[in-house]
């Protein structure tokens, strides 16, 4: 594998809070265009990875590299990297006091330089991208939730970045709305974003991840495509928490 | 002599002389008044370890002594080290402080109703804190600190009258100078109250206009009731 091809590499990260252990020394590296999933367990530090690596939570140790310059430790540089490491939330976390147009408008302007007009074309661009520019001058607090979900994931793809980090982006939508979100980001990975998704939406994981990383106690269990975890019999763990899942579905 | 010959030929001219004072005094305090209780809030809730200190002893000293003790140290007690005030800046300068520290609790409140989220995603998108701040806690955060800020404005507008206190004559002072000529205290007080009345009532007009022109549409009490 050319070396070129790795837009983000993750080292041995670990992150503690207080006695708890939530990373226990995560490492893998993420292709241009790749789309990695991430399974597990509540509290196994899937969340804590995402923001481990656009540093919203600073890792203990180990280190985490973009494009071959590393993100970690830089200093005041990291608002560049997170510029180009973008993240949608669960909870959507939109600026509630702008229009939606102004949401993706807003890092363009401060923190990108941009002008006015080109901010705004941008961002009728992006808005488009994920099928919501009719929506535009409404208020966050007018949007249903999957909505507001595009709606922050053209935000962040507005900022042109390397790799979108998803931090569980249907967990707080009903069924409907989860489908209207997971097509705009099987959308995204079709097109070539890379991207990073943390989420229980296991038919998703299946038909879109490039490679699912199955985590368990602060560390990645089992890792692979989406074929080999299901099928080898090599593995087992994922496949012993989604039959956990499932028989919980069923009660 | 006729009331009303006293009232509108006397009474109402050294009221409207005192008047246009007490309006300078608002004019200069109050837009200082704001900036400063902005700057003390920020400063307290995310400045570092010294700034924020430096903010809560500010608000703390300002808070627990009274207003008309700052105005005489201002004025009195200044000269003593060299720096004299005319009366009309010790009162504008005292107005300030006064109005920052309690402006600043109202602000502090409103950001810490911000929530972190919001925070955040400016972080997430590349943004410094200062920006995120300026750009997404404080326009938030303002709007909800209306209610306290309009609240402190009117209390500006009547302690004003202490400036009288240091020979500014201001509405207040205005109306006490004809009252004790005349001896006509009772209609010189009541006249001077009605102004102030007045001037409150405009206020509260024109923050009702302010609030309803900034409100975030979706978020308004009305509404969410209209959604339940």
């Amino acid at each position: 594998m050319n070396n070129n091809d790795i837009v983000l590499r993750v080292e041995d990260v670990h992150k503690s809070f207080g006695d708890n252990e939530v990373l226990r020394g995560v490492s893998f590296d993420v292709r241009r265009g790749e789309t990695k999933v991430f399974i597990g367990p509540s509290g196994t530090g899937k969340s804590t990875l995402l923001r481990c690596i656009n540093q919203l939570t600073p890792p203990d140790r180990g280190r985490v590299w973009l494009d071959g310059e590393e993100v970690t430790n830089s200093g005041a540089r990291i608002n560049y990297f997170r510029q180009k490491i973008g993240m949608v939330f669960q909870n959507f976390f939109l600026f509630d006091h702008l229009t939606a147009l102004k949401n993706v408008e807003l890092a363009l302007l401060r923190v990108r330089g941009m002008g006015r007009a080109e901010a705004h074309e941008k961002a009728l661009t992006e808005l488009r991208q994920v099928g919501i520019e009719d929506w535009a001058d409404h208020y966050p607090a007018e949007l249903s939730g999957g909505q507001a979900q595009r709606v922050s994931i053209a935000r962040a793809l507005a900022m042109d970045p390397d790799v979108i980090l998803f931090d569980e982006p249907t967990s707080a939508l009903d069924p409907e709305l989860t489908r209207e979100v997971l097509e705009v980001m099987k959308r995204l990975a079709q097109q070539g974003m890379t991207m990073l998704v943390v989420t229980h939406e296991m038919g998703f994981a299946c038909s879109v991840a490039n490679e699912i990383l199955f985590m368990e106690h602060g560390l990645v269990a089992e890792q692979g495509s989406p074929d080999l975890l299901l099928h080898d019999p090599r593995f087992t763990r994922m496949k012993d928490f989604i039959g956990r899942i499932d028989s919980r579905m069923e009660d | 002599m006729d009331q009303s010959v006293f009232i509108f030929e006397i009474l109402l001219p050294a009221l409207m002389q005192g008047l246009v004072v007490t309006l300078q005094l608002i004019a200069c305090s109050a837009p200082f008044g704001l900036a400063l209780g902005i700057g003390v809030a920020v400063g307290r809730q995310y400045g570092g370890r010294f700034v924020s200190s430096v903010c809560k002893t500010f608000v703390f000293l300002i808070k627990g002594t009274p207003l008309l003790l700052l105005l005489f140290i201002l004025y009195f007690g200044l000269p003593a080290i060299g720096i004299t005030f005319s009366a009309f800046v010790a009162s504008v300068v005292g107005f300030i402080l006064c109005n920052g520290a309690y402006n600043a609790e109202y602000i502090r409140g409103a950001l810490m109703s911000v929530k972190d989220g919001q925070m955040v995603a400016a972080q997430a998108l590349g943004m410094t804190r200062w920006q995120a701040i300026r750009s997404v806690i404080l326009p938030q955060a303002l709007r909800r600190a209306i209610p306290g800020l309009s609240n402190e404005f009117i209390y500006l507008i009547k302690y004003s009258s202490l400036a009288y206190m240091l020979t500014v004559i201001e509405l207040s002072g205005a109306g006490k100078l004809v009252a004790t000529k005349y001896f006509l205290y009772t209609e010189s007080f009541a006249i001077v109250g009605i102004v102030y009345l007045v001037l409150v009532t405009i206020t509260t007009a024109a923050v009702n206009i302010l609030e309803s022109r900034v409100a975030v549409p979706g978020t308004t009490r009305a509404a969410t009731a209209a959604q339940l």
